[in-house]
């Protein structure tokens, strides 16, 4: 059987960064815990912060589950992931500038051509353009798992528009709302620094002509996106606008926003909508959602749009297992963060290995994300094992593989007290004049008994997460 | 050859329409093979957005007209020296790697007919350049030059299924079998001055450019089964003939819109 690392108890020893949560848990009773959690939901409601389950039916504005009980870092701990990401999202955006500039890497035979320039999310119309301050991913949002003390893995970089930091936020708003003391008894850092540091970011990369404080706006799809709620949170915490793409137009060079006193010209463009869909000029053609014209005014310096078009070539999967060369091209360092082994299926010895080890893998589409459309062997059926097997036959080059990793857990509330639950960790990196990111992050858990998929479409739920200060 | 270019394109619409954006690359590429004396762009009633050059090379010029917009009229005149490169598009700045035009879209897709065809055209080919001059004469002989055959969005299969069309039809399936034997290759739009030799000839042309190691660019017609010579103009390029387009542009509104081209090419006599 898997041994899996216990964030909280080592045996019946509790490790030092939840002792400040021992007492509190053994403290509550059942019935004021009820309480709390119906009081947590409620506020959720309240507030409106729901998240659609695509795919799913049932109640589209179904809430997340939050769990109380916290995940903790302690300050060495965190100045250490710190370090690896910042490392990580300096690399992924120098790769960035690198492919659609000169390509060394690729010169260099460190990653093969094929995988950058027919690779599906590679821009051809922004080769040879380079954004202010040579940065294409502003939120870099890297995928964390724990399997030890001292052991983590990248699971994933997700360069485009990483969403979830509105739950880091509110989970911490609303445990301090409902359990004060637990702030005052415990020295954690805050987390409400985050939509000022992301304001800064994006203003930090207003293009060369903008010779006033930057216009920000952020430019979403619409209310039926499942990430509205979030947009629209930002925008009211940042204290910029949130529209769509019939509120913008382009003339002149620059791209405006009507308002009731007339169009407002706009610098910086936070965009939570696709590539394929922000200009039909340029990309799809039969796009409603974004503005005609956008990308020859991006193009000739009018506005910056974040993240870059193009990013997405970045987080890619195939792409992923090449990110520590990519820290050691750029950077000459050695990463900080390790990779999960990951098997190409469109190499055929990988291929032969992965078809052979179909039980103990958990095998990935190279473009999917959400968890959908994956495999994990140990967890699944022979039947779903041989279905699954026959799609990677019919395309190998559309799958990875990776090995089962033993995910951490930390103690979770659940119908009978409390157990260890699997957790994972997105902290988000902002990648601007600096490089920052707030202490904290989106702690997901797999709620199920067992399960190690925590994304939120497969029934995982959120943490807050804390970070001691010293 | 010194050619002179009287190119207006006009879209007409049943009713007053909201706002026009146009993104146009309508003007000639800078390389040795031409050298622009005087060109000019006009979108009658509009105001020039943003200019630059891509990756690919070429000058990208947004445009657009405030409502209500009833007529857009573009109007391109100038004057062009031209030298014959024997298709090679020498002395062109671009900086897109070859191997982003291996891409398919819609309109190259490449189906099993295209494939063979492909393949069975370059068996027995020396080098590069012996292959995509036989792909070239291939697509020719396959697609007999028709007007009104096709129409546009015929893809290249459809085409080659057909065996006829214009030449736009020759370019994308040249492009598709270029690409099934793995040679980058890409759509071009532009001009070709017709000479009294009674060769079919569109004076707004399209022909395809193929990635030959280790020269660089070259462009094949098999529209013309030639290379582009000092008889033509090239403008700027694209995966298909709708991402060169020389115009591409959104008018809001539901009036039906009704595009007439005319295109006048001149020699001056020196």
């Amino acid at each position: 059987m898997t041994e899996y690392f216990n964030e909280m108890f080592e045996g019946r020893e509790v490790r030092p960064p939840y002792a400040g949560l021992d007492g509190w848990m053994r403290e509550m009773p059942a019935q004021l815990r009820a309480m709390k959690q119906a009081e947590a939901e409620a506020l959720f409601r309240r507030i409106g912060i729901t998240f659609a389950v695509y795919g799913e039916g049932g109640d589209p504005d179904r809430l997340i589950p939050f769990d109380m009980f916290p995940r903790v870092f302690t300050q060495k701990e965190w100045r250490r992931l710190e370090r690896g990401i910042k490392q990580r999202a300096r690399a992924l955006n120098a790769f960035l500038n690198d492919v659609y500039g000169r390509g060394e890497i690729v010169r260099a035979g460190r990653i093969p051509a094929r995988l950058v320039y027919q690779n599906a999310a590679y821009e051809r119309a922004v080769a040879g353009f380079v954004p202010p301050r040579g940065i294409y991913s502003h939120i870099v949002g890297v995928d964390l798992v724990r399997t030890g003390p001292d052991q983590f893995f990248v699971l994933e970089d997700n360069c485009r528009t990483p969403s979830g930091v509105s739950y880091m936020l509110e989970n911490r708003e609303i445990m301090m709302r409902m359990f004060p003391k637990l702030f005052r008894e415990n020295r954690i850092e805050p987390v409400d620094g985050y939509p000022e540091a992301l304001r800064r970011t994006l203003a930090s990369v207003a293009p060369a002509k903008c010779e006033s404080e930057p216009s920000i706006a952020i430019l979403t799809p619409g209310h039926f996106n499942s990430a509205y709620y979030e947009h629209s949170f930002l925008a009211d915490l940042m204290g910029v606008e949130l529209v769509e793409g019939a509120d913008l137009f382009v003339e002149g060079g620059f791209c405006w926003m009507r308002t009731t006193e007339g169009p407002k010209k706009l610098d910086v463009i936070y965009r939570r909508i696709d590539d394929a869909f922000l200009d039909p000029l340029c990309f799809r053609p039969d796009s409603m959602l974004g503005v005609p014209g956008l990308m020859d005014v991006y193009r000739s310096g009018g506005v910056t749009i974040c993240s870059a078009p193009g990013a997405g070539v970045a987080d890619d999967k195939a792409i992923y297992t090449f990110v520590p060369e990519m820290v050691r091209f750029y950077l000459g360092e050695e990463p900080l963060l390790e990779n999960v082994p990951t098997w190409q299926c469109a190499k055929p010895d990988d291929l032969k290995y992965v078809l052979d080890h179909l039980p103990e893998l958990v095998v990935k589409e190279v473009h999917g994300s959400g968890g959908y459309g994956m495999l994990v062997g140990p967890k699944a059926t022979r039947e779903q094992i041989e279905t699954f097997r026959i799609k990677i036959e019919d395309n190998p080059h559309n799958y990875i593989a990776q090995p089962t990793l033993a995910l951490s857990t930390t103690p979770t509330f659940v119908e009978e007290g409390v157990a260890p639950r699997h957790v994972d960790l997105r902290p988000y990196c902002l990648v601007g004049e600096k490089i920052e990111l707030v202490p904290g992050g989106l702690t997901r858990v797999a709620l199920t008994e067992g399960s190690l998929v925590v994304n939120s479409s497969q029934g995982g739920g959120v943490k807050d997460t804390w970070v001691l200060a010293e | 050859m010194i050619l002179t270019v009287n190119h207006v394109t006009t879209y007409g619409y049943g009713e007053p329409m909201g706002t026009a954006v146009q993104s146009l690359r309508l003007f000639p590429s800078r390389f040795e093979g031409q050298r622009v004396i005087d060109w000019q762009v006009s979108v009658e009633g509009g105001v020039r957005g943003g200019a630059f050059r891509d990756g690919a090379g070429d000058r990208v010029e947004g445009w657009s007209i405030r409502p209500p917009v009833e007529e857009v009229a573009i109007t391109v005149s100038g004057q062009v020296e031209t030298f014959d490169t024997s298709g090679v598009l020498r002395g062109h700045r671009e900086s897109v790697h070859p191997m982003a035009y291996l891409r398919e879209t819609v309109a190259t897709w490449i189906d099993d007919a295209l494939a063979d065809l492909g393949a069975e055209a370059v068996a027995g080919a020396s080098d590069e350049l012996d292959r995509a001059h036989r792909l070239s004469r291939a697509v020719a002989e396959a697609i007999a030059y028709r007007p009104g055959a096709t129409h546009a969005h015929t893809t290249a299969a459809e085409a080659l299924a057909q065996g006829e069309g214009v030449c736009q039809d020759h370019a994308h399936a040249l492009i598709a079998a270029a690409r099934s034997v793995d040679l980058p290759a890409r759509y071009v739009s532009g001009y070709l001055f017709a000479s009294e030799d009674g060769s079919p000839h569109e004076a707004a042309h399209a022909w395809a450019e193929i990635w030959v190691k280790p020269v660089g660019w070259i462009g094949f017609d098999p529209a013309n089964r030639c290379c582009p010579d000092e008889r033509y103009i090239r403008l700027g390029s694209g995966l298909d003939a709708r991402e060169a387009a020389p115009v591409r542009g959104v008018t809001q509104g539901a009036g039906e819109e009704r595009m007439k081209v005319t295109v006048a090419l001149h020699e001056v006599q020196q």
